[in-house]
C-alpha cells in the first residue's frame, strides 16, 4: 500500500539517485560527491537512529563507531600499500568489502564492551556514559602515534569494490548508494520483527517489557551493537570518501551531529536520516558558501527545530509516524 | 623519581580536581534542581575566559577581569536559561541535548565572530606571580596553589550556601520536591534562573582561572565539560558532595597516571615505546576509573536519595 | 492438600522504620479467586512488587510452581508463569492492541531474537495473538494504538497480554479501578471463568466484585495480615469489621 509516508520516502529515493546522475550527465563531479556525502551521513544516522529511534536510547558516542569504520579503512588500505603485515602477521587490504566486514566487527566488539557498561545505566548517565567512553576512543586515537595521531591517516588510493573504478566519482557514489538502500531495507525487517517489536516496546515501557518476561537489557544491547555496525560501516565508507581518516571522526561533534541529522530528518523514521543529512548538507553547501561561520546558523535551525518542530522534514512531509 | 617531583604532580591533580569541582557542581546542581542535562555548560567556562582576558587586556587588571568574568557568565546564563533553557525543563532528555548542542554551536562561532580565530591571552596577576618552596625542595607556583585555595572556598561556600541559607533550603526543596516548592510559594521560575546563573558563574571563574595556565580558545570549554560529566557521573548526578569527591578523584587519576604510568612502563620496555603506550593508557585511565565505578556502583557514589 | 501454586511465608520489608510488610504470609490455591483487601497505605503495593520482583524483601520467602523465585528478576519469573496486570495500565502506547498481545505471545514463545521476519506476517505470533483479543472481547479494536483505547479497554488488553503468557497464576491488581458498572459486571464474569485456567490472586477495591468472586480473602492492614477466611468467615470476623469493613461496608 503507498501510504503518504511510503510515496515521500519512494521521492526521496529517487531523487538522491537522479540527482547525480544528472550532475554526473552535465559534468558536475561536486555534486556526486556531495551526493555521496549525504548518502554515507543517512547510513551513518540510520545505524544510529535504530538505538535512538527505535530503542530510545541517545547514544552521545556514536562518533566512536563511525571513526573505527574510518580507522578500519585507512589502517588496512594503508597496510596492504606498504606490504607490512598487522598483527598476527595478517595482511592489509584495498578490497572494500573485506574492510567492510573488518569495520563492523570491530565495532561491534567495542560496542558490546561500551554497551555492556553503559545500558546497566540509563537517562543522562546513559547519555554521559556513551559520551565519555566515546571520547576514550578520541584521545586513544589522537595519542597513539602508529597510525598518524593527531594528524590522521591519508588513504592514497580509494580502496577498491570488484568490478567497478572507485575513483570515479558517480561509480562510488553508486556503490554507497546500494549500501545505504541495504541498510534502509535492513532496518525495515528489523523494525518490523520480533527483534524490532521487543526493541521498540522496551522505548515504550520497559516494565511492560520485563513484565512479559523478555530481559529488556539483551534486547538493548542487541540493538546498540547493531546499530554500531552500520554506523561502522558508513565509517568506512566516510574515510574512503574523503581519502582520510583523522580523529575528528571520532570527536563528540561527530556524535552530536549524527543526532542532529535524526532530529532534522524524524525520529525512528525509516528515511528520516536520508532526509535529515539531505537538508544538513544543503544548509552546509548554501550557508557554507554566504559565510564561514555557518555553523552560527545551523544552531539557530537547529534551535528552532527543537523547540518548535520536532517531528523534522518527514513529520512535516508525511505527518505523525504509524506503527503496527 | 622524587619525592618532590610526586608532590608537584600530586599538587598538579589537585587544581585540575579543583577545576573540574567548579565545573561539576553548576553541572550537578543544575541536573538536580531542574533535571537538566546542559551541554552548554563548557560555552559559559569559555565566556569567562573570554571576558576576563578582554576586560584584563583592556584595563590591564586580572581582578577586573576576574570580576567580569562572574559577571558576564551570570548573566549569559541568565539570558540562555530566560530565553531557551526554561522551555526545555519539561522535554526529554534528547531534546535537552539537542538544544543545548545547538547552543554551543552558536556559542563558539558568536565568540570567533567576537573575537576572531586567534586565541587571547591571560597573565597572571602580580601577586600571584613567583614560586613557593614545598618540603622536599620542590618548588610550586603560587597561582597554582591559589586556584586550589578558591576551589577550597567555593565548596566551603556551596555547602553554607545549599546547607545553611534560605536560598539553598529552596534549592533543596526543589531537589526532592517540585510541586511542593510551588506551593510553598517560592517563585520557581526566578529560582530557576537564579540556580542556572549561579551555575554559570562558577562555569565562568573556571574559565578565567584556567585561562591564565593555558590560551583562550574558542571550544577551550569542551574537554573540560566531558571530564566535567564523567566526575559527575561517578559522583551520582545531582550530588554536589559527589561532585567534590568526583573532581578530585578525576584530577588526580589522570595527572598522576600520566605521570606514572610511562615511568611503570619504563621497567619493562624500552623509553620511546614506554612514552607512547603509557601516554595512550593514561589518557584512558579515567574513563577506565569511570566503567569500573559503575559496574559496581551505576548510579555513582554518592546517588542522591530520591533519584 | 493441594500444594499451592503461589506460597509467601514471613515476608518482611521495611522502608527506614516503616514496615510496608511485617511478616505475611499468604498462599494461591490452584482454582481459587484469593482476594487481598485493605485500606490505602496497607503494603498491598509493597506487596505486589515483592511478588513480582521489582523490590527485594528483606526476609522471608516466595516460591512459586514449587520453587523459590526470590532470586529471580522480573523478566525471569515472568517466564516461569506469573502473569500480571497493573494498578495504571501498563502497555506499550504507540503499538496497536494486537501488536501488544503479539509482543506477549513472542515472549512465551522465547523468542525474541528474530530479525528477518515481519511480525505482522507471522501467523505463529497474530493467529494466537488475534483469539485471545476475540476471547476478552477486543476483536474489533485490535488495530488501534492502546493510547487511544478507552481506560476500560486498556483494562482488559492487559488481561489479555496475562492470558497470552499462558500463566500459572494471575496478579491482578485493582483491575476494576476506573471502570464503568457496565464494565465492571462483565468483567467480573470474564474472571469468574479465568480461575478454571490459573488461580488469581486479586488485588481490589471494588468490594462487590470481591464478594462476589473470591473463593478465600486476606485483608492487609498496616503491612500485617490480619485475617484469612471464606467470604462469610470475613464478613463476619470482627477484627476486620473494626479495622476495614466499618467503615466501608
Amino acid at each position: 500500500m503507498l501510504t503518504r509516508e511510503n510515496t515521500v520516502n519512494l521521492v526521496l529515493a529517487l531523487l538522491l539517485l537522479v540527482a547525480p546522475l544528472a550532475a554526473n550527465a552535465f559534468g558536475q563531479p561536486f555534486y556526486v560527491t556531495l551526493a555521496t556525502r549525504i548518502a554515507i551521513l543517512a547510513l551513518a544516522a540510520l545505524g544510529l537512529n535504530l538505538a535512538l529511534g527505535l530503542g530510545g536510547l541517545v547514544s552521545f558516542g556514536h562518533a566512536a563507531f563511525f571513526g573505527i569504520g574510518g580507522y578500519a579503512a585507512g589502517i588496512l588500505s594503508s597496510h596492504a600499500l606498504s606490504y607490512e603485515p598487522m598483527i598476527f602477521g595478517l595482511p592489509g587490504t584495498v578490497q572494500m568489502p573485506v574492510i567492510w566486514i573488518v569495520a563492523v566487527i570491530a565495532a561491534g566488539l567495542v560496542a558490546l564492551a561500551i554497551g555492556a557498561i553503559s545500558l546497566r545505566t540509563s537517562g543522562v548517565y546513559f547519555i554521559m556514559i556513551t559520551l565519555a567512553f566515546a571520547q576514550m576512543v578520541y584521545y586513544f586515537a589522537i595519542s597513539w602515534p602508529a597510525y598518524g595521531g593527531e594528524d590522521g591517516l591519508s588513504i592514497l588510493v580509494r580502496n577498491q569494490f570488484p568490478g567497478l573504478n572507485t575513483m570515479k566519482p558517480l561509480s562510488f557514489f553508486l556503490v554507497c548508494y546500494v549500501v545505504l538502500l541495504a541498510g534502509i531495507g535492513l532496518f525495515a525487517l528489523i523494525r518490523a520483527s520480533r527483534f524490532g517489536t521487543a526493541l521498540q516496546a522496551a522505548r515504550q515501557n520497559e516494565t511492560r517489557v520485563a513484565t512479559v518476561g523478555i530481559h529488556p537489557y539483551r534486547i538493548r544491547l542487541t540493538g546498540f551493537v547493531i546499530s554500531a555496525m552500520i554506523t561502522a560501516l558508513a565509517g568506512a565508507l566516510y574515510a574512503d570518501l574523503n581519502r582520510f581518516v583523522s580523529p575528528s571522526m571520532l570527536s563528540w561533534h561527530m556524535s552530536g551531529e549524527l543526532i542532529v541529522l535524526i532530529i532534522l530528518g524524524g525520529t525512528g523514521r525509516l528515511f528520516g536520516p536520508v532526509a535529515g543529512a539531505a537538508l544538513y548538507v544543503a544548509f552546509e553547501f548554501a550557508l557554507g558558501g554566504l559565510t564561514e561561520r555557518w555553523q552560527f546558523f545551523l544552531g539557530l535551525i537547529l534551535l528552532g527545530v527543537v523547540l518548535f518542530a520536532r517531528g523534522g522534514l518527514l513529520g512535516l512531509l508525511a505527518g505523525k509516524a504509524k506503527h503496527g | 623519581m622524587t619525592i618532590a617531583l610526586a608532590l608537584e604532580q600530586l599538587l598538579n591533580g589537585i587544581q585540575l580536581g579543583v577545576m573540574l569541582f567548579l565545573m561539576a557542581a553548576g553541572l550537578t546542581l543544575i541536573f538536580g534542581v531542574m533535571g537538566l542535562i546542559n551541554l552548554a555548560h563548557g560555552s559559559l567556562y569559555m565566556v569567562g575566559a573570554f571576558a576576563c582576558a578582554a576586560v584584563a587586556a583592556w584595563t590591564g587588571s586580572f581582578w577586573l577581569g576576574l570580576i567580569a568574568s562572574l559577571a558576564c557568565a551570570a548573566a549569559a546564563g541568565a539570558i540562555v536559561e530566560l530565553a531557551v533553557i526554561r522551555r526545555l525543563y519539561d522535554r526529554d532528555h534528547l531534546d535537552q541535548v539537542l538544544a543545548t548542542f545547538a547552543l554551543i554551536l552558536i556559542f563558539s562561532e558568536g565568540t570567533r565572530w567576537l573575537f576572531g580565530d586567534f586565541p587571547l591571552y591571560l597573565d597572571i596577576p602580580a601577586l600571584l606571580q613567583g614560586v613557593v618552596t614545598l618540603p622536599g625542595d620542590a618548588s610550586y607556583p603560587v597561582y597554582r596553589l591559589a586556584i586550589i585555595a578558591v576551589g577550597a572556598l567555593i565548596a566551603l561556600g556551596l555547602y553554607l550556601l545549599i546547607g545553611k541559607t534560605r536560598l539553598g533550603m529552596r534549592i533543596r526543596a526543589g531537589e526532592s520536591d517540585r510541586e511542593m516548592i510551588g506551593a510553598l510559594g517560592v517563585d520557581i521560575r526566578t529560582l530557576y534562573t537564579l540556580v542556572f546563573a549561579l551555575g554559570s558563574a562558577l562555569a565562568g571563574l573556571a574559565g578565567a582561572l584556567v585561562g591564565a595556565l593555558q590560551s583562550v580558545q574558542v571550544g577551550m570549554g569542551e574537554p573540560v565539560l566531558i571530564l566535567a560529566f564523567v566526575v559527575i557521573v561517578i559522583g551520582g548526578i545531582g550530588s554536589i558532595k559527589g561532585a567534590l569527591y568526583g573532581a578530585l578523584l578525576v584530577g588526580v587519576t589522570d595527572t598522576l597516571g600520566r605521570f606514572l604510568l610511562p615511568q611503570f612502563l619504563a621497567l619493562f620496555v624500552d623509553p620511546s615505546q614506554a612514552g607512547m603506550i603509557g601516554g595512550a593508557m593514561a589518557s584512558m585511565l579515567i574513563y577506565v576509573v569511570m566503567a569500573v565505578i559503575l559496574a559496581v556502583k551505576p548510579r555513582g557514589l554518592f546517588p542522591p536519595a530520591h533519584a | 492438600m493441594v500444594e499451592p501454586v503461589l506460597q509467601i511465608d514471613n515476608l518482611v520489608k521495611a522502608f527506614g522504620a516503616l514496615r510496608a510488610t511485617d511478616g505475611v504470609s499468604i498462599d494461591l490455591r490452584p482454582g481459587e479467586i484469593h482476594a487481598l483487601i485493605g485500606p490505602n497505605g496497607a503494603g498491598k503495593s509493597t506487596l505486589i512488587h515483592q511478588i513480582c520482583g521489582t523490590v527485594r524483601p528483606d526476609s522471608g520467602t516466595i516460591r512459586f510452581a514449587g520453587e523459590d523465585i526470590g532470586a529471580l528478576n522480573t523478566a525471569e519469573r515472568a517466564q516461569k508463569g506469573l502473569g500480571r496486570t497493573f494498578q495504571v495500565s501498563s502497555l506499550a502506547p504507540e503499538f496497536s492492541a494486537l501488536r501488544n498481545v503479539m509482543l506477549a505471545v513472542q515472549a512465551k514463545q522465547g523468542s525474541s531474537f528474530g530479525f528477518f521476519r515481519p511480525v505482522m506476517r507471522d501467523r505463529s505470533l497474530v493467529d494466537p495473538a488475534m483469539a485471545i483479543l476475540e476471547r476478552v472481547g477486543l476483536a474489533d479494536r485490535a488495530r488501534l494504538p492502546a493510547a487511544e483505547l478507552s481506560h476500560g479497554e486498556r483494562r482488559q488488553l492487559e488481561i489479555a497480554m496475562a492470558l497470552a503468557l499462558q500463566s500459572k497464576a494471575f496478579l491482578l491488581d485493582e483491575p476494576m479501578a476506573g471502570m464503568g458498572p457496565e464494565g465492571s459486571k462483565r468483567l467480573t464474569g470474564f474472571l469468574d471463568a479465568l480461575r478454571r485456567e490459573a488461580p488469581i490472586l486479586l488485588v481490589e477495591h471494588d468490594m462487590d466484585a470481591v464478594f462476589a468472586l473470591a473463593d478465600r480473602i486476606s485483608v492487609l492492614v498496616y503491612g500485617k495480615v490480619i485475617a484469612t477466611g471464606t467470604v462469610d468467615e470475613i464478613r463476619s470476623n470482627p477484627t476486620v469489621r473494626t479495622a476495614y469493613l466499618g467503615d466501608h461496608a
